[in-house]
Formats: C-alpha cells, sequence, structure tokens
C-alpha cells in the first residue's frame, strides 16, 4: 500500500487549512476511509507520526472512520451495506449490486486546531 | 480548547486535477486513453500488444505507456513493430499516478487521433483509486487467478468500463467457474462488458478492439 504518499497528503491538506486560520497547532486529524480502499488505520498513524515531525501537527491525534461498501438490490430495492465476502440481497437473497453510494471513500474530515486567530 | 474544523477535502485531489487536465489535453487532440489494469501476470501487455497489432494493420496511430517494471522487453518488441512506448521508471510503487504520466508525455510522440494504452502496475487495489488521465479503465484477469476475483476486488471491476478474461484457452484446464465470475462480475461493475481472450492465438482481439472503438465513438459524439 501505499500509506507514506497518502500521509504526506493529508498532512499538505491539513497545514494549509490550519495555517489558512492562523492556527499554531493541529491537535486531530478526522479521515473518512472506504474500507475497499485497503487503507490502514495502524499504518496511516505510524507516517502521519514520521512525517508530522517538527510540524505544527506534530502529535495530533489520528480518527478514522470506515465506511463499508454501499448495495442495491436490484429485486426488491433494498440499500444495504456488504457484509463479508457475499453480494447478497440481507432481505431476499437476491444477488446485490454496488450502489456506489459508498466504500471507495478516502477524504480528510475534520482537523481540531488550536491558537487561531 | 481546540476549535473543530470541518474539511472534507479528497486526499488525492492534486492527483484528480492533474489527471482532468491530462485528459482535457488528450481529448483535445483526439486521443482516447485506456488505462490497463490487472494483477501480475493477468496478460495485460498480451492484450495491449494484440490490440496494437491490430490498430497499426489498420494503418491507424497507437502509442503505449508500460507502467511495468518488468516489461521493458515488451516496450522494445512495442517499438520494434513501430508503435510508439516508452517505459515509466516506478521503481516499487504499487500505482501509477497522474504525475508520472504528466512527466511522460512530453518525451512521447504521440499523434493526433491515436488510441493510447497505458499499462498499470501488477495490483488488483491501488490502481483501482487513482485517475491519471484516462477515457476509460479495463481490467483484465486471467482464468488461472480464479474466478473469486470481483468478491475480493470488487471496486477495480467497479471502475472498469469492460474486464477482459484472458488465457481462456485454460478455463476448463483451472476449473475456471465462469457463472460465479460473471455474477460477482454483474454485482461489483453492473453494467461491465466481459470481454474474452485468447492471448497465444489473438482470439477474442478483434472483438474487443471492436467494443473499444464503439466505446470510442460514443464519447467522441457525446464531446460534440
Amino acid at each position: 500500500m501505499h500509506e507514506a504518499s497518502a500521509a504526506q497528503s493529508i498532512l499538505r491538506i491539513a497545514l494549509e487549512e490550519a495555517g489558512r486560520r492562523g492556527a499554531s497547532r493541529v491537535t486531530r486529524l478526522s479521515l473518512v476511509v472506504g474500507e475497499a480502499t485497503g487503507y490502514m488505520e495502524e499504518s496511516l498513524a505510524f507516517f502521519l507520526g514520521e512525517l508530522s515531525r517538527g510540524s505544527p501537527a506534530e502529535g495530533a491525534a489520528l480518527e478514522v472512520r470506515y465506511v463499508k461498501t454501499g448495495m442495491r438490490c436490484p429485486s426488491c430495492g433494498l440499500e444495504f451495506e456488504r457484509n463479508g465476502f457475499s453480494f447478497d440481497c440481507p432481505r431476499c437473497g437476491s444477488r446485490g449490486e454496488l450502489s456506489g453510494a459508498s466504500g471507495d471513500e478516502f477524504y480528510l474530515d475534520s482537523i481540531e486546531i488550536e491558537g487561531s486567530d | 480548547m481546540g476549535i473543530d474544523v470541518t474539511i472534507k477535502r479528497a486526499i488525492y485531489e492534486e492527483n484528480d486535477a492533474r489527471a482532468r487536465a491530462i485528459h482535457e489535453a488528450l481529448a483535445g487532440r483526439g486521443v482516447f486513453a485506456i488505462n490497463v489494469l490487472g494483477g501480475p501476470g493477468a496478460g495485460k501487455t498480451s492484450l495491449i500488444k494484440a490490440l496494437a497489432e491490430r490498430i497499426v494493420a489498420a494503418g491507424e496511430r497507437v502509442a503505449v505507456i508500460e507502467g511495468d517494471l518488468a516489461s521493458d522487453i515488451d516496450t522494445r518488441a512495442l517499438r520494434a513493430l513501430g508503435i510508439e512506448a516508452y517505459q515509466i521508471e516506478t521503481g516499487g510503487d504499487c500505482h501509477l499516478n497522474a504525475a508520472m504520466i504528466e512527466a511522460v508525455l512530453p518525451r512521447m510522440r504521440i499523434e493526433d487521433g491515436s488510441w493510447l494504452f497505458i499499462e498499470n502496475i501488477g495490483n488488483l487495489v491501488c490502481p483501482a483509486e487513482f485517475v491519471i488521465g484516462e477515457d476509460i479503465k479495463v481490467v483484465v484477469v486471467g482464468v488461472a487467478e480464479g474466478s473469486d476475483k470481483p468478491y475480493k476486488y470488487p471496486f477495480i471491476f467497479n471502475k472498469s468500463a469492460a474486464c477482459v478474461l484472458s488465457k481462456i484457452d485454460l478455463k476448463s484446464a483451472m476449473g475456471f467457474d465462469e457463472a460465479y465470475f460473471e455474477a460477482g462480475l454483474a454485482s461489483a461493475a453492473p453494467g461491465a462488458e466481459l470481454l474474452p481472450l485468447n492471448g497465444r492465438t489473438g482470439e477474442g482481439a478483434d472483438e474487443i478492439l471492436g467494443w473499444l472503438r464503439r466505446v470510442r465513438d460514443t464519447a467522441a459524439k457525446a464531446a460534440d
């Protein structure tokens, strides 16, 4: 995986947003991650810790909210989240389809800053 | 007390912006770009070779960017056929990104109206996340990889307009469960085309090129 370059991008965005608001520190980074992307929280935390040293984001807490893959059943219309390896609809048992509604997210949702004007 | 600030910015926004610029520049010159995805040994290079030979034979232009470090031999083989081919030195990267394509394009002579095949790095996870300026993605799966791939890696299929099922001549020897595979593909990528290929004989390549032509012409019409 490419958690190192992802961590770089996360820090770039967070520091830009913090700088724009005159903040002196970033104390939390909150990410939303689709489970299909395969990003590991431990690995992201490691690289964020290493790459943020000496920056206003040093020591920032990492929060990751994982999002399941969104599915839709073409037979009964149920919108559901994929559970494990199966694509099947939990209500009628028909084969569901990826709805595209969720599962491939990867964005910086919010940050917590200190020392803002 | 800290202040909570809502951001909601995509981590790869910079890559996405670069990819949009690349796509606009290519489309403006009538270049149709195909991002070819698949695991190591799936048959990506064989597919590109089979299509490139047919495109050259039809008197059309084709260019190839190879992202797979192991296939420098293939780059030379393509050049021997008179095809503009370029090898990207990716080191240990697990996917191509837009900056790599941006760096390579000025070094290539891609004629207006060309086809452009970009062979991504052998991996079914990371390349699905990165747009690189392509018109469409095509994912290649060899029957030897097993029929469960759409269930394990649904997003790479979901983002692909077609799935080329390669090494189709080995289907029965491998006990490949085509019905299971097809059902998984239909779930992961509703509406995606399933296109069989025998890379050794070239069987199926004409149909794949025919499908690509239809997609390209539809895209060109939509852009007018």
